[in-house]
């Protein structure tokens, strides 16, 4: 027992003393603190050290460029879903941050938080992943950058060192006819975590036909499932009913879902499908709007 | 009954008296007191579903940093068995104390085994990690029907079926019976016989502030108690009771009170912090967490409930048996009793059976809910009222029209109903808009009905008049939902003086006389009564006063507007209630009256809600897309809150029909420990929902009044289920009505 040291850096640089000190006292980085608070509540996490990320400049933030969009990753979820901009870009992402929590958490929840608290269920990351998101890793020895899907390796672990956190996640901007969504289902309609989430990324061209495609889908198994062959199934197709049935049926048939609290193996397989069915008609249906 | 239907306060929607400091924060709740000294109490509790205790060593805990005190059961006296009772219903005090503290065994993953108090809340809870309890771990039983079997693990080895003479102990604390006529003769004249069993889960009250107790006691042994209740009253004679107390050294101060809906009808741990409190000799603050509430709080039964149910093609029923079995939790006292009493109160049977099951099982012992009992045995009888007048082609509100209990109807459970408004309410349902409006795709509309009896019990009330006129109304009734805009309302109306003159109070136990809890739906009622035969008290005392004064006759003078009338011949101008208390001294001293009664006549409450809900087949999703709730209030004293009532017995229902429910491991360690998986309603979830107040008087209450508190918490589960069979052609009978379980149930069909 004993009490929590709280650090915030103002810049990166006043940062990499507190990251290196954190190879060696048991710490957390702390961004909105929507999961780390309560855990530290509960006594799960009881870490000696924390680093608010907050303040440091480069870590919060939207720009939108011609090539890349920049999220910073400790943006609050509120401010990505105040942005137009980021919006009409990529609103499967958006959707994945505004379903968590309730308006006030949303002033607090962050993307960075949502992904590195890697719950299985977690709504940021199946979006970010469709959306071809990479992130920009901050250490006490330098930056990486590595794709969004390689964060989470198991329910409540990272890739991350100690001594790393993420600073920013960039997308490349979509192009005309390329547009994401992301839906989960849950038995009440806020204040919920999610059964299962899946998140479409599609392109289509003036005639409709689907020229490339991301399907993810978070709560069927430790970590996001990327369905490749539900996309190799879209492309080349009018994503017509037949098409979106069967992938529907695919997906219903991948990750390795449990039974919980939330939700039994049988009705995760069951929702898995059909939100992939809704899921691709609602971002081909976005992406026909931006050709 | 009032003489005069024209009232100038009774029936106006006002503001609330609490309503500024509630808004505003400044309302002091249960965790809010604090005193000089305090430590903070935390309790170790059991990691078991089921165990015997081979010993508990404290003695590290003892020495502990910052560390005052550290108790188990054996620092309470060891009480005999010995039922009282309390609050609304009895309870065993033995039962009760080894609730608080378990003793030689410990029957529920989170049952208290021992209590620090320390000098902060977080040295506390380091000590327990050094108490050292050596647990014979034992097989956990968690549903009815296997508590009941044969070979099922005893949670008691000295409980015997009451009324059955055998030597076996068994979990199955106690069964009754109610019977009339007879069912086998009853069942040959029925032309369609329906029989059914249905489940429904453990569920919670989910009342948001948790429980929380200040306590002090003195070092001449007097202990003042500070807490979150709804009796006061109750509180302090089961402190006093565990403690082996007086229950004259022992004080207890009502908080104002953020939800408790029949769960703050006992205690936790109030006479803990006496305890610890004494064994330190410093005050002691306890304050659970929504994890302890989940796991150690009473919710209320798990039921198993089976209706067997006959009538005659044209719509009379004349056949009823029914089982009920109720899980009790821990300890012996399930709301079997009401729950068997409400089945068939609705109707007029010629012919039934009811049988009754008190069952124990390895979850917290029951707390009282809203109409203890009566939701899932309407959510049984209602369904089959449903599927009956389907099956008869019949309207379901004319089906039970045909067979509805009016004033003369003997009830099932005894007595005859004097003026009732069951037959109204159903009218009032059936003319309402909501009733025939379209539908769309894949929706439904369902209605249930329910009744719960309402209570009467004791009650008091003091008025003190000011030196200017104004009026300090007080009383022991903990205010759970605006009973003080009420009681003021009584007394305005009785007075003819403002509502603004009056201020309504809940007081001490030392302060003002007894009143039994805020429960049972009782405060309106009976404690309205004390009110205004206070009130009466004190206007014929006024009178005296005036009459004196102008050397008349006193029953030559009128009360009238909040003056005293004198009569034209004495030609003396009226003197107003001010008047009358500015000159008190020389009148014989301050104006005060006071009443007390044990009020008799609780006038039944019936309602018919209206549900309308969305299916989505392809997830099983449910969404409540309109909802009604059409109540017999007798007379309506603040119609706001009483609309209140309807709007949040009717949520509370909902949620139980479609997504409350214990989930335990097979060890018996509950799954769900917080609010996000122990899923109430959340306001989206909800459209608005409507109510409409049916006002047919109570003959026993001045103003007519019945109880509404409970009444709407019956209807809704049935009204939920039959909307949801009207939508996609399901009938669920297990609860909660989840999206796996209707998707499964639309796979099946």
């Amino acid at each position: 027992m004993g009490s929590v040291q709280y650090h915030a850096p103002q810049s990166l640089e006043e940062a990499v003393p507190l990251l290196k000190e954190a190879q060696k006292t048991p710490s957390r980085i702390l961004a909105g603190g929507t999961d780390l608070l309560i855990q530290m509540r509960a006594g799960v996490k009881t870490p000696d050290m924390l680093i608010d990320i907050k303040k440091i400049p480069e870590v919060t933030g939207i720009e939108i460029g011609p090539e890349e969009i920049r999220l910073g990753a400790a943006t609050p979820s509120a401010v990505m879903d105040e942005s137009v901009e980021l919006h009409r870009q990529l609103p499967g992402v958006v959707e994945g941050m505004e379903l968590i929590g309730s308006t006030q958490v949303q002033g607090r929840a962050t993307p960075g938080g949502n992904l590195c608290n890697a719950s299985p269920a977690g709504d940021g990351a199946p979006a970010m992943i469709a959306a071809g998101g990479q992130c920009v890793v901050f250490g006490s020895n330098g930056v990486r950058t590595i794709p969004v899907e390689e964060v989470c390796i198991a329910p409540g672990r990272t890739s991350l060192a100690d001594d790393e956190f993420i600073q920013e996640f960039r997308f490349p901007t979509p192009k005309p006819g390329q547009a994401d969504a992301y839906l989960r289902f849950i038995p009440r309609n806020e204040m919920d975590i999610a059964v299962v989430g899946v998140a479409a990324n599609i392109t289509v061209d003036a005639s409709g036909t689907c020229t490339a495609a991301k399907v993810t889908l978070g709560a069927v198994g430790p970590t996001v499932v990327i369905a490749d062959k539900v996309a190799e199934l879209l492309v080349g197709t009018k994503l017509d009913d037949a098409t979106l049935a069967k992938a529907g049926e695919m997906a219903s048939g991948l990750g390795t879902p449990i039974s919980d609290k939330r939700g039994t193996v049988e009705f995760r397989h069951r929702i898995a499908g059909v939100l992939t069915r809704r899921v691709i008609q609602i971002a081909a249906t976005r992406a026909g709007e931006r050709l | 009954m009032s003489e005069n239907k024209d009232y100038k306060w009774v029936g106006t929607r006002p503001i609330r008296p609490d309503g500024a400091d509630k808004v505003t924060g400044k309302a002091a709740f249960g965790a809010d007191k604090n005193l000089p000294g305090m430590l903070h109490g935390k309790i170790l509790r059991s990691p078991f579903g089921h165990a015997n205790i081979k010993s508990i060593d404290t003695s590290a805990a003892k020495s502990a940093p910052g560390v005052l005190a550290v108790m188990t059961s054996k620092d309470l006296p060891d009480l005999p068995s010995e039922m009282a009772e309390a609050g609304e219903s009895a309870v065993d005090f033995r039962d009760l104390s080894q609730n608080i503290l378990a003793a030689d065994k410990v029957l529920y993953h989170g049952h208290a085994v021992a209590a620090v108090a320390a000098t902060s809340a977080k040295l506390a809870q380091e000590a327990l990690k050094l108490i050292k309890v050596e647990y014979e771990e034992l097989p956990v039983v968690l549903e009815i029907e296997d508590a009941m079997a044969d070979d099922a693990p005893i949670l008691h080895e000295n409980q015997f079926t009451s009324g059955d003479s055998t030597d076996k102990p068994s979990n199955v604390a106690a069964k009754m019976k109610l019977p009339r006529g007879d069912i086998e003769k009853g069942f040959a004249e029925a032309d369609v016989i329906i029989e059914r069993e249905f489940t429904t889960p453990t569920v919670h009250q989910g009342y948001i502030e948790p429980h929380a107790v200040t306590a002090s006691m003195s070092a001449s042994g007097h202990a003042d108690v500070w807490c979150c209740t709804q009796g006061a009253f109750v509180v302090r004679a089961m402190t006093a009771k565990i403690l082996g107390m007086d229950v004259g050294k022992v004080k207890v101060t009502p908080s104002e009170i953020g939800g408790g809906f029949g769960a703050k009808t006992t205690v936790y741990l109030e006479p803990v912090a006496v305890k610890l409190s004494e064994m330190s000799g410093r005050p002691v603050k306890m304050v659970m967490d929504r994890e302890e509430i989940l796991r150690a709080t009473g919710p209320t039964s798990a039921s198993v409930i089976k209706i067997k149910l006959g009538a005659t093609n044209d719509g009379k029923l004349v056949a009823a048996e029914g089982t009920l079995k109720y899980g009790a939790g821990a300890y012996k006292g399930s709301p079997m009793g009401p729950g068997c009493m409400c089945v068939f109160a609705s109707y007029e049977i010629p012919n039934f059976l009811v049988r009754g099951f008190d069952v124990v099982l390895n979850k917290p012992k029951v707390a009282a809910y809203r109409a203890p009992g009566a939701p899932m045995a309407a959510f049984a009888m209602e369904s089959v009222m449903n599927e009956m007048a389907a099956k008869l082609d019949l309207d379901p509100i004319d089906f039970r029209l045909e067979n509805a209990v009016k004033e003369g109807s003997v009830a099932a459970y005894g007595p005859k109903f004097p003026a009732i408004g069951f037959v109204e309410t159903l009218k009032a349902a059936k003319e309402h808009p909501h009733y025939s409006a379209p539908l769309g795709k894949n929706q439904g509309r369902g209605i249930g009905t329910g009744f719960w009896f309402n209570v009467g019990m004791q009650s008091s009330a003091t008025l003190n008049v000011n030196e200017n006129g104004s009026v300090t109304l007080i009383t022991g009734s903990a205010d759970i939902g605006g009973s003080r805009a009420s009681m003021a309302l009584f007394a305005a109306e009785e007075l003819s003086i403002s509502y603004d003159l009056i201020t309504p109070l809940v007081s001490n136990t030392e302060e003002t006389s007894y009143c039994d809890v805020t429960g049972g739906s009782r405060t309106t009622f009976a404690t309205g009564m004390a009110v205004v035969k206070a009130a009466k008290n004190l206007v014929a005392n006024m009178k005296k006063r005036a009459a004196n004064t102008w050397g008349v006759e006193v029953d030559e003078v009128l009360w009238q507007d909040g003056q005293a009338v004198p009569p034209f011949s004495s030609g003396k101008n009226p003197m107003s209630m001010a008047e009358i208390a500015a000159s008190a001294a020389k009148t014989g001293g301050p104006l005060t009256a006071s009443a007390s009664l044990t009020a008799q006549g609780a006038g039944a409450g019936f309602g018919v809600h209206i549900c309308d809900i969305e299916v989505d087949p392809e997830t099983g999703k449910t969404d409540v897309i309109r909802y009604t709730a059409i109540q017999d209030a007798g007379k309506a004293i603040h119609p706001s809150y009483v609309e209140g009532q309807y709007q949040g017995g009717a949520v509370q229902g909902i949620g139980w029909a479609l997504n409350e429910e214990y989930v335990y491991n097979d060890k018996g360690v509950l799954q769900n420990f917080g609010f996000l998986d122990y899923r109430m309603p959340v306001a989206n979830d909800l459209p608005m929902i409507d109510t409409v107040i049916v006002e047919v008087p109570n003959p026993a209450h001045p103003y007519g009044v019945r109880g509404v508190g409970e009444t709407p918490i019956v209807p809704p589960l049935a009204a939920v289920a039959e909307a949801v069979n009207n939508a996609v052609g399901v009938r669920i009978c297990d609860l909660p009505i989840s999206p796996p379980r209707l998707l499964a149930a639309i796979d099946a069909k």
